[in-house]
């Protein structure tokens, strides 16, 4: 299993880092807070850790780590577009539970 | 449910706490919003995907607020409740709108700013820009998905500061934090990166749809000054539509036409205009309401004759402004172009040619202030990391101190970066003097008279000395905010007085670059005046001087020495009178030589005295 990005994410993705004039690929990973628990991180990625794990999806590389894994397992990163707002968007096979704004949830 | 966007690394907020900020570019004509996503500055767009809002409030009949396209749709049907462009109108009083018969706005003279008389009430330009800054924010917050933490809203360069703060009243009216105003021209600079490059001179070269302004913009150590602004406030793209349908008129024959055909025209000058960016020539059709037929081929070569005289006006005030500015056309490091307007190929080749340089046209000339805008929204909301920072604010003008003789010290030069703080000391003029009055003056020039007076306090209980002997340090401080603070204390006892000042308080823009230009002018004025002031002081401190020793010692001399010296006193009184450095100088050089055989036996009573009685061991 890994961690994967839908086309359109990957899409978006390489045309930001483009835009940003540098990075390696990008960062997903869980945090430990919000209203239900566990939260996503999202972030560009400057400098690789020695114990990031990395996926090759579309092109676009992506970095975690042992325990963001976890708990990411199987994801696909997605793109989409909600009336005026676009943006990613995890879908996650291991979620029990969403917290009503998506971004944090329980496994 | 909230969608995310990529973060710099390591700043990913924690879930319901991203700071959410927007650039707002509040134009006359035309209004847009802009954030950064996903590390790329991006205009947003309202739900039909159209990025610009016209900035027309019109106000209807069932109370309602509508802004944006509804409303400029309606402008001609209901000129009295459709306001467009109330940037116009923005702090300013009704003796300053030039032309108030023309406008078909009924004007209510109100304290501090004209009020527009509309259906739903008297309206000041500031209720005014918020109902389009609320329709922007709503926009903002629908297509971000959160509250905003605040907004960078852009004036133009040249605002005064009732204008800057009637903005901000409009963006607080429209429940909008204002982080920072910025200047249209210094976002344009950073949407482009100008911030990151090189420093050096640049040029913001703004036709927007009715108004030309130019800007000359310094760039050190990654902050932008304003050296000069210039421009036309009635001149625009709109113009080129007008010589276009005034050509079509006078091509096709037609006279006296009604406001419908006169519309129509001017909609398809405008179509050709735009046709003429991308293409050498565009077919005009058109059917008037008497059944005629226009018909006509416009060629560039045509357009570019016909419109030739708009662009040499606009290089007037680019020279204007390159004069304030000190500067040649050859020292300008780039060209940053803004506004719709130049888009048209003419435009920006003239602008080459005068520059000698391919002006920068790779970002959207509409959007480009409200990108930049966004970027500096994005730093100042704290989403991008300490070392990305960006240093923006310096002293518009120099802070200094009155010293003995009317003149100005400068203690923090201009375009020093805030906060700042610098000390000076200084020391008594008069023997036993116990109070000093520090005035704290803003200014370039050296006279004090021709600074601006900021604050004055005395700093009591000096303890007696003899002229020349106290320390008194100084100390002018400007915080973040521009709040200005100066402590002087008197070093050996510890004596101390402060004071807090605001030094841009009710100082415009306008007076600012004013004062800037005046201190260049009279340079060579000033020093004159100088050296003749700091002549007298000299002069009078050795009168004070020798009046006291005469006091003092004056049986060391017989009667004729006395006269002589009472005569060379007289004789610097005279010279003082003639507010003449050359011979202030000159007799006071004679007075000095006049007393030197006066000063050795004093020298010598006092060596005297001082041994007398003691035995030599004990020297």
């Amino acid at each position: 299993m890994a961690i994967t990005l839908s086309e359109s994410a990957a899409k978006h993705v390489s045309n930001f880092i483009a835009k940003r004039g540098k990075g390696l690929g990008i960062r997903l990973g869980v945090k430990t807070s919000g209203c239900s628990g566990m939260a996503y991180k999202l972030e560009f990625v400057d400098t690789a850790n020695d114990e990031d794990i990395t996926f090759l999806s579309h092109g676009v590389t992506v970095f975690t780590d042992a325990k963001s894994l976890a708990y990411l397992e199987g994801t696909e990163l997605d793109y989409t577009k909600e009336g005026l707002n676009e943006g990613f968007k995890f879908n996650n096979p291991n979620v029990k539970d969403e917290c009503g704004c998506g971004e944090s949830f329980n496994v | 449910m909230a969608l995310l966007q990529i973060a710099e690394p390591g700043l990913s907020a924690a879930p319901h706490q991203h700071r959410l900020a927007v650039g707002i570019d509040l134009g006359t004509t035309n209004s847009l919003v802009a954030t950064v996503k996903s590390g790329s500055a991006t205009v947003l767009p309202d739900e039909h995907g159209r990025s610009l809002l016209p900035s027309v409030v019109r106000y209807t009949e069932q109370g309602e607020v509508v802004v944006g396209y509804a409303a400029q749709a309606e402008q001609s049907r209901d000129p009295n409740n459709t306001i467009v462009s109330v940037k116009r109108f923005m702090g300013r009083g009704l003796a300053d709108i030039q032309d108030v018969g023309r406008s078909p706005y009924r004007f209510v003279d109100a304290p501090g700013m004209v009020q527009l008389l509309t259906r739903a009430g008297a309206k000041s330009p500031v209720e005014v820009s918020a109902d389009i800054l609320r329709t922007l924010r709503s926009r903002a917050e629908d297509s971000l998905g959160g509250e905003l933490v605040g907004a960078v809203i852009t004036v133009p360069a040249y605002f005064d500061d009732a204008q800057r703060q009637a903005t901000k009243d409009a963006a607080r009216l429209a429940g909008l934090n204002v982080l920072r105003l910025l200047n249209e021209p210094t976002a344009a600079a950073i949407a482009y990166g100008l911030d990151n490059g090189a420093e050096g001179t640049y040029v913001v070269y703004d036709l927007g749809g009715g108004t030309f302004d130019v800007s000359v913009l310094a760039l050190s150590r990654g902050v932008f000054e304003v050296l000069s602004t210039s421009g036309d406030s009635s001149l625009g793209g709109d113009d080129f539509d007008h010589r276009i349908y005034c050509w079509i008129l006078e091509q096709a024959d037609l006279h006296g036409l009604n406001a419908h055909d006169t519309r129509l025209l001017l909609t398809c000058a405008r179509e050709a205009k735009e046709a003429l960016t991308e293409h050498a020539d565009t077919r005009i059709t058109a059917l008037l309401s008497d059944g005629l037929t226009v018909d006509l081929l416009l060629t560039q070569a045509i357009f570019h004759d016909i419109s030739k005289t708009l662009i040499d006006k606009t290089l007037l005030p680019v020279r204007k402004a390159l004069r304030d500015a000190k500067i040649g056309a050859e020292d300008v490091k780039g060209v940053v172009m803004v506004g719709g307007a130049t888009r048209m190929p003419h435009v920006q080749k003239a602008v080459g040619q005068y520059f000698g340089q391919t002006p920068l046209t790779n970002l959207d000339p509409d959007k480009v202030v409200a990108l930049g805008a966004a970027i500096q929204a994005n730093v100042l909301a704290g989403n991008k990391g300490e070392d990305e920072w960006l240093l923006l604010d310096v002293i518009p003008l120099s802070l200094g101190i009155e010293t003995m003789g009317g003149l100005t010290e400068k203690i923090i030069p201009r375009n020093s970066t805030i906060p700042v703080a610098r000390a000076q000391e200084f020391t008594t003029f008069k023997d036993g003097q116990t109070a000093m009055s520090v005035h704290i003056l803003q200014g370039e020039r050296e006279l004090v008279s021709d600074c601006r007076s900021l604050a004055k306090f005395v700093l009591r209980g000096i303890p007696p000395m003899v002229a020349g002997a106290a320390r008194i340090r100084v100390t002018y401080q400007v915080d973040a905010d521009g709040l200005l603070s100066v402590t002087a204390r008197e070093q050996t006892s510890g004596v101390e007085a402060s004071i807090e000042v605001k030094p841009s308080y009710g100082l415009s823009d306008d007076e600012i670059s004013r004062m800037l230009t005046d201190s260049l002018a009279y340079v060579q004025e000033d020093i004159a005046a100088r050296k003749l002031r700091e002549a007298i002081v000299d002069a009078e401190g050795l009168i004070a001087a020798t009046s006291a020793a005469l006091a003092a010692d004056g049986d060391l001399l017989d009667s004729d020495e006395r006269a002589q010296l009472d005569a060379a006193i007289a004789g610097l009184h005279s010279a003082i009178a003639t507010q003449t450095t050359r011979e202030v100088n000159a007799a006071t050089q004679r007075l000095s030589q006049a007393t030197e055989e006066f000063a050795a036996r004093r020298m010598d009573r006092n060596i005297q005295q001082a041994l007398k009685g003691k035995h030599i061991g004990n020297l």
